[in-house]
């Protein structure tokens, strides 16, 4: 059994997803003869600590009951810093401004030769180049499919699974608040201010949705993406962008009446990358409704391959973020 | 621009080839070739029916160089427009003067808008449009786009084009 000492940095949704995962899979992981110990878990305000391993079913309860994962006043970047452990799990929120927490924790992990796998987009599109220098000097190994479309598999698809082949254009849905407000707008011929309503209330939109619904979010997955999987160096100011306040209903109705529908769409390949509202004709694989993620990754070897899957979600978010930890560990 | 042509060749060796020569040597593109050489003509010669690819102002050297040849031509049927394209419209679409929108599009000679839909809710509210547009070849298509997209830059209209892998998933 390989014990892999982790903590988890951040403790919203998905950092609590991850939790609840290790204890759902912990048979199953054992079987592959992994066992990740949590030796340490930190919100904003709080950590807690064990070197023999948390126990995270009483620090999820006390996290909904108290709101507060302990009572030890250590920040994840204290943690990071003085902790021996092999592995952080960087859960905080996304700041594509500063990078933000994000951006510390995972540069001073690297400067202590520790992995890292991460749902955080924000240091990523904001800092690629450095990361992976820093990560690779530090001889650490840096997984993040989850910073892109959730528990859809497309960066380690095109890296991994696809090796070999010349990839040359990515194109796809990955916001799923933006799928749902159009998908709703559709159905219902609706005004676009009355669905971005609906998904507030019903939660897939946040109250203030300006980066889902003007295309920052998407953008910031497709530089990940440009870096990750075409080499590139872009930032999200490399991105054009339009985004989808300006649709209408009867926009939606007429392009139905022609066979399409209306998607926000990314796209990157090694000339440009661009986010825009596009016509995709209703049979398309790229047409998926709700508020799924597609991707369609154009290979040189294999043509088109195409994967559709949920772009958010704690438990979804949180399988990508297991799957980066067992590829890592998993001989 | 597509072209159909219905020629009638004399039954001799090396006829079918003298007819072809023209059109790749004129850098033509041929789709498909029917010798109907069970079918005579009154005239006694063979008809074959011709399909091609070609830039338009290179038809006329192909009939001259066919001509020339003694070949007959019976039938040309031309079709200048093959590609076809859509795009919707969204903003103030008729304040902004739809007609020239249209006639930028027009006057290009290398494409055309040949359907439009419009829906406009209220007076005040931005209206939504789909438009059809043919042009000559998939680069002219672009170009059409391109140029719809900067006069919808001075307009403030939304263009939202096709993604590009519909041909190919």
């Amino acid at each position: 059994m390989k014990t892999i000492r982790v903590s988890i940095i951040g403790f919203g949704a998905v950092g609590q997803g991850v939790a609840r995962v290790l204890i759902d899979k912990k048979e199953y992981l054992e079987k592959l003869g992994l066992d990740f110990r949590v030796v340490a878990v930190a919100d904003s305000r709080t950590a807690t600590i064990n070197e023999n391993g948390v126990d995270l079913s009483a620090v999820l309860v006390r996290k909904q009951s108290e709101g507060v994962v302990g009572s030890e006043k250590l920040t994840g970047l204290e943690i990071i810093e003085t902790i021996d452990h092999d592995l952080i799990v960087e859960t905080t929120p996304t700041n594509i401004v500063t990078g933000g927490v994000g951006l510390q924790n995972m540069l001073a992990a690297f400067k202590h030769g520790r992995d890292v796998v991460t749902s955080n987009k924000g240091p990523l599109a904001m800092k690629y180049g450095e990361l992976i220098e820093v990560a690779k000097a530090g001889g650490s190994r840096f997984r993040f499919e989850a910073t892109v479309g959730g528990a859809m598999p497309v960066l380690n698809l095109a890296n991994d699974v696809l090796a070999g082949n010349t990839i040359t254009n990515v194109e796809g849905i990955f916001n799923g608040t933006c799928n749902y407000i159009l998908t709703r707008m559709m159905e219902e011929h609706a005004p676009y201010e009355q669905m971005l309503a609906e998904a507030q209330e019903l939660g897939y939109a946040e109250t203030d949705p300006t980066y889902d619904v003007e295309g920052i979010d998407t953008a910031c997955k497709l530089v990940i993406l440009a870096n990750c999987v075409f080499g590139m160096n872009a930032t999200h100011e490399d991105v054009t962008i339009t985004g989808i306040t300006k649709i209408t209903p009867e926009a939606l109705l007429l392009a139905q009446n022609e066979g399409y529908v209306i998607k926000l769409i990314g796209e990157v390949n090694d000339s440009r990358i661009n986010v825009a509202p596009k016509l995709v004709p209703i049979d398309h694989p790229l047409a998926v409704g709700g508020s799924l993620n597609v991707a369609s990754v154009q290979t040189d070897l294999s043509g088109p391959i195409t994967v559709t899957g949920r772009g958010a979600g704690s438990i979804e978010t949180a399988s990508a973020i297991l799957s980066d930890m067992i590829s890592i560990y998993r001989d | 621009m597509r072209v159909s042509m219905d020629i009638e060749l004399k039954d001799i060796p090396g006829q079918l080839i003298l007819a072809l020569r023209p059109v790749s040597e004129l850098k033509g593109n041929l789709i498909s070739v029917v010798h109907h050489h069970e079918k005579r003509t009154p005239r006694g010669t063979i008809p074959v029916q011709l399909v091609f690819e070609i830039k338009p102002d290179k038809l006329n050297d192909i009939v001259s160089s066919l001509e020339e040849n003694g070949i007959g031509i019976a039938r040309i049927d031309e079709k200048k427009f093959f590609e076809h394209g859509a795009v919707m419209l969204i903003g103030h679409i008729v304040h902004t003067d739809i007609q020239d929108t249209i006639d930028t599009i027009d006057k290009t000679g290398y494409a055309e808008v040949v359907d439009l839909n419009l829906s406009m809710p209220k007076i005040n509210m931005a209206s939504s449009a789909s438009l059809k547009i043919d042009a000559i070849s998939k680069e002219h298509m672009e170009s059409a786009i391109a140029l719809l997209k900067e006069i919808a830059k001075k307009k403030d209209l939304l263009v939202i084009e096709p993604i590009k892998s519909i041909g190919v998933a």
